[in-house]
C-alpha cells in the first residue's frame, strides 16, 4: 500500500526447499527442513508453529535470507530470493531476532537508526543519516512507543522495551514483510499481550505480511489469518487456526492429547493442556 | 541538523491516517550521543587539535630539554623553508626532526592502528577482550618478523624490506588457521574463533622461544627488546613504507564503519539488514592482517593498546564505528606518543621499552573499568 511495487497475493512461494545445517554432502536424514512446498499470502498473519527441533526458525532465517536452501526455490514477491542482493532483500523483509543481544553501549536510537542501513548504498556501506530517515525512525519510535528511550543503552533497558525497539528497526526498514521469531519468547502476560496487539495493528493499517515463529498456540490461534504446523522439517498442516488446530493433527505432531475448545471471546479454537 | 516532519515519508503520512498527533521531532534523537555530520566533525576536529598539542608537548621533553618557542620555529623552518632561524646543522634541529618526530609519528602511527584494529575485531568478534594480541594476529606477524630478523631474511629486496612481508604472512597465515577452523562447523562461531586464538598464541610464543633459544646470542638480545615492544630510531624513509601499509588498511576499516555497527547486532541480524556478511569479514580481517604485520615489524609486539582504548572512547564518546574508529585511531595515537615519551624520560638518558608502560598503564585501567562498568562493556 505504502510502495510504488505492485501488489502481489502471494508474498512468499516455496518450493521444495529442503536446508540442513553444516556441509553440503551430509546425509538427507539430517535435514532440518525437508521437501517443504507452501504458499505464504500477502497482507496476512502467518504463525509458524511445531515442536522444538522442528525448523520453525530455520524456515523464518530462509524468508529474510539468512542462509540459503540447499534444494528447491523460495520466491519472494515474484522475484527469486538468490538472486536478490542482500541489500534488496533487506530493504522488502526485516526480521526480529528471538533476542536481542548487545555487547557494547548502542542507544536505542542509534538501534533503530540502523534499520535505514538498506536503505543507503555508498562504500561499503558507509552513509550518513538524512532529514528522512530521522523522521521515519522518530514515528516508529513512537509507535512502538519507545520514543522516551531513545537516550538509553540497548543494555539499560527491559526485555519487553528492548523488543518494541527492535520491532522500530524492522519497521524502519520500511519492508513489506515482517519477520519474527517467538516475538513473545521472554516477555511476561501484559508485554505478551502489548506485542501481540502492535503486531495485529502494524498488520491491519500498514498492510504488512507478517510471518511469526512461536511456540504459544493460543497466541497464534488469536492473533494469525493462518497457521503452518511443521514436524520434523516437513509440512504437517497448513490453514487457518480453526481448520489446524484440532486436537487430532495437535497430538500428532506434537505427541500429547490436548484439549481444544473455544475462547470466550473469539470463538477461535483454544487449546488446553489435559490435567 | 534539524529534522522536520514535513518530509513526505511513508511512515508520516501513517501516523496521521492512524490518528497520532504528528508530535515535533524530540530529543529522543538529537541526543547528545546520536551522531550527525557536524557532532562528527566536531570530534574530530577536537581530537586533532589535541593531538597537535600533544605532538609538541612530547618534542620538547627528552634527556636535551628544547623551549616550545624554538620548537614552532624549528617546525616552521622545516615547513615553509623560511630558513630565518638557523642552518641545517643545528643540532637542537637534528634531534628535533631527525630523532625525535620520526619516533613521535611512528609513536602515533603504531598506537592509532593498534586502537583501530582492536575496535575492528571486537565489533567482528561481538567481543570487547578481543584485540590483536589476544587473537593471536599479533604472535603470528611476530612470528613471521622473527624468523625474518634470526635468519638474515630481514634484508632489503629492492626498496621493500623483507620485514613487513613477513609479519604480514604471519598474521595472515594466523588469520587463515583461525578462519579454517571455524568453519570447520557451520557459520562461524566467535567463541570459536577467541579460543583458538588463545591456543594460537601459545603455539606461536613457543615457536619463537624455540627460535630465540637456538639462534646467535648477539641476535637475541635485539630481539627481546623488540618482543617487548619497542619504538627507537626509525628513519623518515622507513616510515614512508609504514604510512603506505597503514593507509591502504585503514582506508578499508574505515570504509566498513556502518557495516560494523549493523555487525554489533550479530552475523544473521546483520545480514538481514543488508550486509554482504562473509565479504565484509573477509575484507576486515584482511585489513587487520595487514596493520598488525606492518605495526608489529616495526615496533614489535605492543600490548594493552588495542584493547583499552577502544573502550575508553567508546565509553566517552560513541560505540558508532563512523566515528570510534577515528577517534580511537586518534586518541590511541596520542596514547602511545605520551607513553613512549614516559619510556625514553622517565630513567633519561636510558630508556625502556615502551610496551612495559602500556602494559603498566593500560592494565590497570582496564581492571578498573571490568570491576566498574560491567553494564557498558556488555560483561553482564
Amino acid at each position: 500500500m505504502m510502495n510504488d511495487q505492485p501488489h502481489f497475493n502471494v508474498a512468499y512461494s516455496l518450493e521444495n526447499v529442503s536446508f540442513s545445517y553444516g556441509r553440503r554432502n551430509r546425509a538427507v536424514s539430517e535435514a532440518v527442513l525437508n521437501d517443504l512446498s507452501c504458499l505464504i499470502l500477502s497482507g496476512r498473519v502467518l504463525g509458524i508453529l511445531g515442536p522444538n527441533g522442528s525448523g520453525k526458525s530455520t524456515l523464518l532465517k530462509l524468508l529474510a535470507r539468512v542462509f540459503e536452501p540447499q534444494q528447491g526455490k523460495i520466491e519472494l514477491l515474484g522475484d527469486s530470493l538468490s538472486s536478490l542482493s542482500q541489500l534488496e532483500v533487506a530493504k522488502r523483509v526485516a526480521l526480529v531476532p528471538q533476542e536481542t543481544v548487545q555487547v557494547f553501549p548502542f542507544t536505542i536510537s542509534e538501534m533503530v537508526m540502523m534499520g535505514r542501513s538498506p536503505h543507503h548504498q555508498g562504500w561499503g556501506g558507509w552513509h550518513w543519516e538524512d532529514s528522512q530517515d530521522w523522521a521515519i525512525a522518530q514515528n516508529a519510535m513512537e509507535e512502538l512507543d519507545v520514543a522516551h528511550l531513545g537516550d538509553r543503552l540497548v543494555t539499560e533497558v527491559s526485555g519487553g522495551e528492548r523488543q518494541r525497539a527492535v520491532i522500530a528497526r524492522a519497521l524502519v526498514q520500511e519492508p513489506q514483510v515482517l519477520l519474527l521469531d517467538e516475538p513473545t519468547a521472554f516477555l511476561d502476560l501484559h508485554h505478551q499481550l502489548d506485542i501481540a496487539r502492535i503486531i495485529k495493528r502494524l498488520n491491519r493499517d500498514r498492510g504488512l505480511t507478517v510471518v511469526l515463529v512461536s511456540h504459544d498456540l493460543n497466541l497464534a490461534s488469536q492473533y494469525c489469518d493462518h497457521v503452518l504446523l511443521l514436524n520434523h522439517g516437513r509440512l504437517a498442516a497448513m490453514g487457518s487456526p480453526q481448520k489446524v488446530l484440532n486436537p487430532e493433527i495437535i497430538e500428532a505432531v506434537y505427541g500429547c492429547s490436548v484439549l481444544v475448545d473455544q475462547h470466550p471471546q473469539s470463538g477461535l479454537p483454544r487449546v488446553s493442556l489435559p490435567v | 541538523m534539524k529534522p522536520t516532519l514535513d518530509v513526505p515519508s511513508p511512515a508520516a503520512s501513517q501516523a496521521e491516517r492512524s490518528g497520532k498527533p504528528s508530535v515535533p521531532i524530540q530529543r529522543a534523537l538529537t541526543s547528545s550521543r546520536t551522531l550527525t555530520r557536524s557532532r562528527w566533525w566536531l570530534w574530530i576536529s577536537s581530537g586533532c587539535v589535541v593531538t597537535v598539542v600533544v605532538v609538541v608537548g612530547c618534542l620538547g621533553l627528552g634527556t636535551q630539554a628544547i623551549p616550545y618557542s624554538r620548537i614552532i620555529a624549528i617546525i616552521l623552518d622545516a615547513v615553509v623553508g623560511t630558513s630565518m632561524e638557523q642552518d641545517l646543522g643545528d643540532p637542537t634541529s637534528i634531534i628535533l626532526l631527525q630523532v625525535r618526530m620520526p619516533r613521535l609519528l611512528l609513536a602515533f602511527l603504531v598506537g592509532g592502528s593498534l586502537a583501530m584494529v582492536g575496535v575492528a575485531l571486537q565489533a567482528l568478534l561481538r567481543n570487547p577482550l578481543a584485540d590483536p594480541f589476544v587473537i593471536g594476529i599479533s604472535s603470528g606477524a611476530a612470528l613471521g618478523a622473527a624468523i625474518a630478523l634470526l635468519f638474515g631474511v630481514g634484508i632489503s629486496v629492492g626498496s621493500i624490506s623483507a620485514l613487513p612481508v613477513c609479519a604480514f604472512a604471519g598474521a595472515l597465515f594466523s588469520l587463515i588457521i583461525m578462519y579454517r577452523i571455524s568453519s570447520a562447523q557451520f557459520g562461524f562461531s566467535v567463541y570459536t574463533l577467541l579460543l583458538a586464538g588463545v591456543v594460537l598464541n601459545a603455539i606461536f610464543s613457543a615457536f619463537i622461544m624455540f627460535l630465540t633459544s637456538i639462534a646467535e646470542p648477539n641476535r637475541v638480545y635485539g630481539m627481546y627488546a623488540w618482543l617487548m615492544g619497542t619504538l627507537t630510531g626509525p628513519e623518515w624513509s622507513t616510515l614512508g613504507m609504514l604510512v603506505l601499509y597503514l593507509g591502504v588498511g585503514l582506508f578499508v576499516l574505515g570504509i566498513h564503519a556502518q557495516s560494523l555497527n549493523l555487525l554489533t547486532l550479530g552475523e544473521e541480524t546483520a545480514r538481514s539488514l543488508g550486509v554482504e556478511v562473509e565479504r565484509v569479514k573477509k575484507s576486515v580481517f584482511l585489513a587487520s592482517a595487514l596493520l598488525t604485520g606492518a605495526v608489529v615489524s616495526f615496533s614489535g609486539i605492543i600490548g594493552f593498546v588495542g584493547l583499552i582504548i577502544p573502550h575508553a572512547v567508546r565509553l566517552v564518546v560513541s560505540a558508532d564505528h563512523r566515528l570510534l574508529l577515528p577517534m580511537a585511531g586518534l586518541v590511541g595515537g596520542m596514547f602511545l606518543m605520551l607513553a613512549d615519551t614516559v619510556a625514553r624520560t622517565a630513567l633519561s638518558p636510558s630508556e625502556f621499552p615502551v610496551g612495559v608502560i602500556t602494559a603498566l598503564v593500560g592494565g590497570p585501567i582496564f581492571l578498573w573499568l571490568l570491576t566498574t562498568r560491567q553494564t557498558q562493556l556488555g560483561m553482564k
